[in-house]
């Protein structure tokens, strides 16, 4: 920790995206185009939900996913931040979906339980693009 | 490249009481799904218990294991 005077741009674009973003999703490839398969369950969890997000690909510069990392303190991607704070990979975030947990984290209405059967299939549950976004 | 058994055993040596359910995903040695009980992750948020398994392999996972994904439970 001697080294705070540190430029680190990179780094520093990154906390402030996170910071300015209510719900943005670090991942491979685009929400229209995920490069791994991770990314694309988590991606299809939070679109499944309703909820506005900005996306980031880290594939153009491994220095982005690197940083990301160190920002975060967790190893792999697709990272989901919500009000600027860190809440899972592609597993917590997919069974945060679930659980209606995610709905509740991302500040929009969770399905009645027991009149959604395709609650574990994010792609196939919930309509997409309800715009209900916090504030 | 790790074998499930010795992921299993991994994690059942760094975690208290725990025990693994480890498969390879897709057969290529390089993607794991585990599954690990442990009375260690009562009163942890969900980040924290997951980040106590990711924690056993530090540093091989985006390595030697490429995907490693994790469910934990309380006994």
């Amino acid at each position: 920790m001697s080294e705070q005077q540190t430029e680190n741009p990179l780094r520093d674009a990154i906390v402030e995206a996170i910071k300015e973003n209510e719900v943005i999703l670090f991942m491979k490839g685009t929400p229209e185009a995920p490069a791994c398969g991770f990314s694309m369950r988590t991606v299809q969890a939070v679109q499944a939900t309703g909820a506005s997000f900005a996306a980031v690909d880290i594939l153009p510069d491994p220095r982005i996913r690197q940083e990301l990392s160190a920002v975060s303190n967790w190893p792999t991607i697709p990272q989901l931040f919500v009000n600027g704070e860190f809440i899972g990979g592609c597993d917590i975030v997919t069974e945060m979906y679930e659980s209606g947990e995610l709905h509740e984290a991302l500040g929009v209405e969770t399905p009645a339980p027991g009149d959604n059967t395709g609650v574990s299939d994010p792609a196939a549950s919930a309509p997409m693009g309800i715009e209900n976004r916090l504030g | 490249m790790p074998t499930t058994d010795e992921i299993k055993q991994r994690i059942e040596a760094s975690i208290p009481d725990s025990r693994a359910e480890v498969e390879d995903w897709t057969g290529g040695g390089d993607h794991f799904r585990a599954t690990v009980v442990s009375p260690a992750f009562s009163g942890l948020s969900r980040i924290q218990q997951h980040k106590l398994v990711m924690d056993v392999f530090a540093g091989e996972i985006g390595g030697s294991i490429h995907a490693f994904s994790v469910k934990t439970q309380t006994p």
